[in-house]
């Protein structure tokens, strides 16, 4: 058997048949681990549905526009919860977790690579949330009668570009803890403050000037932002090319920092 | 047979301290290496490099005409291994993971028949955190030799098995050889590196201190270190009788059993005495050189896995 292969020339790797397999069965882990399911995918639609039923959420955020309820601006910040969820949250216990059990190192020494490793890894969390993002929005229109984004275009491109920035920030978090232990408490750790500038507490248009333009300089805040805009129809290139601006710094750090094991 | 593997001054150090130094070998194509040695001798430091996993600091390794550092890629694809400390998501299961890591290889081997092989077909549907040590123990070994290796390097094989399962791992490991592949073993039980390697590297403290077959390396030791022999004479013997025998350095008695020590044909000698005297020489035990001996001796320490080597007879005239 082995002098035959010897002999062989190199044959094409089915390297997309391993990235397909490799990130169906980190879907099927995700699907199976039924709390990550629930916290990444329940806990914003919980808030969403509380919110919607409060009476003071329907009304007006301002004389001045009579038609954005507190509701309609708290939908981007329950995106933004979604995204800080699964980047945070998710990601970084999962990926420090395999490293911690050497379930890196073993791959590490197959011809699967580290790329189509943290590519699986970061479809599958960018898949989760899509569909978690796209399942508020619908019960948000659907359940609450919340308005669709003015600018469609521009709040995609929000989303993606904070979706990029969020997940490079968890991807740098699990390159960098050894144990899924440390990254979970990085990640919460992180999560709170990156909640109150995004606005969970306090809505960044109702925050004092200082602590808004701190908020808008945030990875999450700047999501919120941008999403807001849009959703508003007044969008702005500014907070677009901070997310972007972060994206490309997190992702260049994680992929500086990251070690099999 | 052609060279497999070819190590050549291997030298690699952690934190200044150097964990393998100058280490030269060469597996030949189709044999089984063993590579035994006391807990930080350097064995698994030097199969990683082997395995492209760490980056030597000197010296020249080539692995099937490929350097592990330059060619990773293709190292990957001929060479399986199975790791020390590495695990698989607890909740994967059996089936999965063999069909996962079936989809990194160009020419992986059909992944029902191997878990088929390995016993593990009823234990498809398992994951993974819900197996044994044996059944993971073989579900690593099935995940070495899914991508159909011209080379397996094997480390810690049957730790943490029982006999049994571990007497059934070593007839897989056979019968993989039996197929053409080369296997390089790291192990801590002197009883497998007998029974499976064709020859064994004695590592320590970072050097290989011995090289050769195991029959080899046991008589090796055998020749210079004392013999032992115990028996119950069924009647009295003179003690200054045997202690006359120039092979025997030293008689004990306790009760009605005699201790003899001796060197070189000891045994031969205190028999011939015996069988002179028509004494009967009840529950004789010899206890006889073993690599254990030799481990012992080229390394000047215990194995911490101590199993004894004891032959026993009795009623030997």
């Amino acid at each position: 058997m082995s002098a035959d292969t010897a002999a062989l020339p190199a044959a094409p790797r089915p390297r997309a048949a391993a990235l397909r397999r490799l990130t169906l069965t980190e879907l099927t882990l995700f699907m199976r681990e039924r709390v990550g399911i629930i916290w990444a995918i329940g806990f914003p639609l919980v808030l969403l549905i509380i919110f919607g039923n409060i009476p003071g959420f329907r009304k007006p955020v301002s004389p001045a526009a009579p038609r954005v309820s507190f509701l309609d601006s708290y939908v981007p910040i329950l995106l933004a919860f979604v995204l800080a969820m699964i980047a945070l949250n998710v990601l970084p216990p999962v990926l420090a977790g395999y490293r911690e059990q050497g379930v890196l190192r073993r791959l590490s020494a197959t011809p699967v690579g580290a790329v189509r490793v943290l590519a699986a890894q970061l479809i599958v969390d960018a898949g989760m949330t899509a569909v978690t993002m796209i399942a508020l929005l619908v019960v948000a229109r659907l359940a609450f009668s919340v308005a669709f984004p003015r600018q469609p275009a521009e709040f995609a491109l929000a989303v993606v570009l904070g979706a990029l920035a969020l997940l490079s920030l968890g991807l740098m978090l699990a390159s960098v803890l050894p144990t899924s232990r440390g990254a979970n408490a990085a990640g919460a750790i992180l999560f709170f403050p990156m909640m109150f500038f995004a606005g969970l507490w306090l809505p960044i248009a109702a925050m004092p000037a200082a602590l808004r333009h701190v908020s808008q300089a945030t990875p999450l805040g700047a999501a919120v932002q941008a999403m807001t805009d849009a959703w508003q129809g007044h969008w702005h290139p500014l907070y677009l090319l901070i997310l972007a601006g972060y994206a490309l710094a997190f992702a260049v750090a994680a992929a500086r920092l990251f070690r099999w094991e | 047979m052609t060279t497999a593997i070819e190590v050549q001054g291997l030298t690699k150090q952690y934190a200044g301290a150097t964990v393998v130094r100058d280490v030269s070998f060469m597996v030949e194509h189709g044999e089984i290496f063993g590579i035994i040695g006391p807990n930080g001798a350097g064995k698994s430091t030097t199969v990683e490099c082997i395995e492209g996993l760490r980056k030597p600091d000197a010296g020249h390794i080539s692995v099937l005409g490929l350097n592990p550092g330059r060619d990773r890629d293709e190292l990957r694809e001929r060479v399986g291994v199975q790791l020390q400390d590495a695990e698989l998501p607890a909740r994967l299961r059996v089936g999965e993971a063999l069909r996962l890591y079936s989809s990194f290889y160009a020419a992986p081997a059909d992944w029902r028949t191997l878990m088929e092989t390995l016993g593990l077909t009823g234990k498809q549907k398992t994951q993974f955190g819900k197996l044994s040590g044996g059944q993971r123990q073989r579900l690593s070994i099935a995940l070495a030799l899914v991508g159909r290796p011209e080379v397996v390097v094997l480390d810690e094989l049957t730790t943490g098995l029982d006999p049994q399962a571990r007497r059934d791992t070593w007839a897989l490991i056979e019968g993989v050889r039996d197929r053409g592949t080369t296997i390089v073993l790291v192990t801590h039980f002197m009883e497998e590196a007998e029974r499976l390697c064709d020859r064994i590297a004695v590592f320590d403290s970072g050097r290989i201190v011995a090289l050769d077959t195991p029959a080899a390396l046991a008589a090796g030791a055998d020749a210079g270190a004392d013999q032992r022999i115990r028996f119950r004479p069924d009647r009295p013997l003179e003690e200054a009788e045997l202690l006359a025998l120039p092979e025997v350095r030293g008689v004990e008695r306790r009760g009605d059993q005699v201790t003899v020590t001796g060197t070189g044909a000891m045994l031969n000698a205190v028999t011939t005495l015996l069988a002179r005297r028509g004494i009967v020489a009840r529950q004789l035990r010899v206890d006889q050189a073993s690599l254990e001996d030799a481990f012992i001796a080229l390394t000047g320490r215990r194995h911490d896995e101590k199993t004894t080597h004891t032959q026993e007879k009795s009623d030997v005239r």
